[in-house]
């Protein structure tokens, strides 16, 4: 640490304390321009998702608000749905599968295609049939429900029920497939994904630290018993474990979802953890700890963990991005959150689908919000290594 | 040398018990009794009673583990629950589609990789600097599943310049028809974090002092940056390289489901989807195992790349 100064301002008498590592360590990265913008966004997403958990925010994200695929206002032109789609092919929904259905959705390259238009010229129909008799191929109610279509305007499958009640024709975003508005939907979707990554990081970190931190400090056997374990898990790749897992575990559920990842995730921590505390216990400090009479966890936990903190606070910054990318591919193969917690990675699991129908607001906005944070957040981790680890540089 | 290789192979015995009990503890304690599941909705005491028999659930914990351990060894693991498929037959099978992937993209990428990292580690600091890492970091926030939706969507879906999803028969039409895209798309996404990484690597070696002796000798900067950096960083490359390995069997899961293409990847999402237990063990016992033989081979290529590296 830097001489004692004298400090004009001080109202204390005596000596000024000179600043500590985590004062320092702010100024710099308050010094840095990137940072302090990543900073802003990852504490608006933090609360943003933090509203959405209390009910602020996004509360009826599961209400139908507005017609099925509504179109996004805010993107007005991007969206343009070819005449023949809009006349109710786009209203068959799931029902029907897409590309036998409707003609125009058969694509020139689609492996089918042939089978299709054989299909179709065995019931005696040319492939530019109009959509009714597209319908009719599959559908032997076809005329029925066109009738009724008709009559309830363009409502879509759940319509039945909420006939009277008056549908959006667009909102901001756009709505998915049920009409829920995609705004809504997504930051509730940013709610789950965010308090998954950070749970699951504050397990993995928790775990690898404690792990470390006897693994280093005690040595020997212990260290011994612990490095086993590490290469156990560490020689199984990531995702593999955690597919096993999820194999394993049928129950569904973000508290699974967390511990999954929390228990396969600490090895990296424990690894830099246990080299930490190697260095840590010889030194003076400890030594003298140890003279005055503390105990092994008071050495451990109060004395060496607070030297070696910054070490795990960036892990724990690296492991939210690492988790929230993982959710998204658990939640998206469909071993993540259940089926009506929503999710970026469930978003993007429907959003699949309608893309290939053209309605891509939905992966957008997944994407969007999935991207800013964790851009935000991996530059600020950067930053924030930058500043605590002054050497690096 | 030799003496090294069977003491390392030695080392690989307890770590291969720990994995075996591992997966012994998560499928047979704590996955439970799936003699339900396998006998469906119509089962009588009887039929499960036969199940549990066959697949020797009955015994006590240790018997059990001991089979596991006799099937680890003799690499019969039995057949898949659902299929019925013998499981080393669906190794057999399943790996020459996940290696024609693989192996071009893992060549691909790190010659790429490297190259693109020596350039942006030699004029560090500048604004392609900056704009490429920046670039990265972006391209990196982005989901896998993200890139394959799109580029499934735009380049096969709408140009048809790729098809959209398939395997074929011959190992060039898979090739250069059918992997062509999941190739493009594993090395987008893959780009990114490896050019971060391994330009650090090169920025450790760019300002040690050898550099500036091979400068100062007169040397051009392309023998410098490619002879006498590129070797010295090349220990943390080939690490990294020997870590993706045995991750390519089972890394590239999402690109072979997406493309229906018959790869360990996607029979591992199969199996996980129908608890299909035989198979996910297995596949997992033997991953661990490469990728222990993996790193054995990394410490080995150290030596070969530079001679100082001390094999203890």
């Amino acid at each position: 640490m830097s001489a004692v100064t004298l400090n004009p301002n001080a109202n204390q008498i005596g000596i000024e304390r000179s600043p500590g590592l985590w004062a320092l360590a702010w100024k710099r990265l308050m010094a840095d321009r990137v940072a302090v913008v990543s900073f802003v966004i990852v504490i608006f997403f933090l609360l943003l998702s933090l509203a959405a958990f209390f009910g602020f925010v996004a509360k009826d994200w599961n209400r139908e608000i507005a017609v099925n695929y509504a179109p996004p206002t805010l993107f007005k032109d991007s969206h343009k749905p070819s005449s023949d789609t809009k006349a109710g092919a786009v209203d068959l929904g799931p029902a029907v599968d897409g590309a036998a259905a409707k003609p125009e959705f058969i694509n020139d390259r689609d492996p089918l295609r042939d089978t299709i238009n054989e299909l179709k010229q065995k019931l005696g129909q040319s492939t530019g049939a109009a959509v009714d008799s597209g319908i009719k191929i599959v559908d032997p109610l076809a005329d029925v429900l066109v009738e009724l279509r008709k009559q309830l305007g363009r409502t879509g499958d759940g319509a039945a029920k909420v006939v009277d009640e008056k549908r959006l024709e667009s909102l901001p975003f756009g709505a998915d497939k049920w009409g829920r508005d995609v705004l809504a939907k997504v930051i509730q979707g940013s709610e789950t994904s965010i308090l998954v990554g950070f749970s699951a990081a504050l397990v993995a970190t928790i775990l690898g630290t404690i792990l470390g931190a006897l693994a280093g400090y005690y040595g020997g056997k212990t260290d011994d018993l612990l490095n086993w374990f590490y290469s156990i898990f560490s020689s199984i790749p990531y995702i593999l474990l955690v597919l096993a897992i999820a194999a394993v575990l049928k129950q569904k559920g973000v508290v699974t979802v967390v511990l999954i990842l929390g228990l396969t995730g600490w090895t990296s921590i424990f690894r830099l953890v246990r080299a930490e505390y190697l260095k840590h216990k010889a030194r003076d400090y400890v030594r003298a700890a140890n003279a005055i009479g503390a105990s092994h966890m008071r050495r451990m936990f109060v004395h060496i963990f607070p030297n070696i903190s910054h070490v795990v606070l960036v892990q724990l910054s690296l492991h939210v991005v690492l988790f929230i990318k993982s959710e998204v591919i658990l939640s998206f193969l469909g071993f993540g959150v259940p089926v009506d917690v929503v999710s970026w990675g469930s978003m993007l699991n429907e959003s699949q689908n309608e893309l290939i129908l053209g309605y891509w607001w939905q992966l957008a906005a997944a994407t969007a919000f999935m991207a800013v944070l964790v851009t935000a957040f991996s530059l600020f981790t950067d930053a924030l290594r930058d500043a605590l680890d002054p050497k690096l540089k | 040398m030799m003496a090294y290789i069977v003491r390392r192979l030695w080392q690989i015995l307890p770590t291969m018990a720990g994995v075996i009990l591992l997966i012994f503890l998560l499928f047979n304690v704590v996955g439970g009794d799936p003699a339900y599941l396998l006998a469906g909705k119509i089962s009588n005491p009887e039929q499960i009673a036969n199940i549990r028999k066959q697949l020797g659930i009955d015994e006590p914990y240790w018997v059990q583990l001991w089979i596991f351990v006799k099937q680890v060894v003799t690499f019969d693991f039995g057949s898949s629950w659902s299929t019925n498929e013998v499981v080393s037959n669906i190794f057999a099978t399943r790996l020459p589609a996940s290696l024609i992937i693989g192996i071009p993209l893992l060549a691909l990428d790190t010659a790429i990789t490297v190259a693109i990292a020596l350039g942006v580690a030699y004029v560090r600091g500048s604004f392609t600097d900056r704009a490429a890492m920046i670039t990265c970091t972006v391209a990196q926030s982005v989901s896998i599943l993200v890139y394959i939706i799109i580029f499934q969507y735009v380049l096969a879906y709408k140009f048809g310049w790729f098809p959209v999803q398939g395997w074929g028969n011959g190992l060039f039409e898979n090739l250069f028809k059918f992997a062509a895209l999941p190739i493009l798309i594993g090395l987008v996404v893959s780009l990114a974090p490896n050019i971060r990484l391994y330009r650090t690597f090169i920025l450790d070696e760019v300002n040690q002092d050898y550099v500036r002796t091979a400068r100062a000798k007169g040397l051009s900067e392309n023998r410098v940056m490619f002879v006498h950096v590129l070797r010295n960083a090349s220990i943390p490359i080939i690490t990294n390289l020997m870590i993706q390995l045995p991750g390519l069997l089972v890394g590239l899961f999402l690109i072979e489901r997406f493309f229906s293409v018959p790869g360990i990847g996607r029979e591992v999402i199969l199996a996980v989807e129908r608890s299909d237990f035989p198979v996910i063990k297995a596949i997992t016992v033997y991953v661990a195992l490469a990728t222990m033989l993996a790193n054995l081979a990394a410490d080995l290529m150290y030596k070969a790349v530079d001679p100082r590296v001390e094999l203890k």
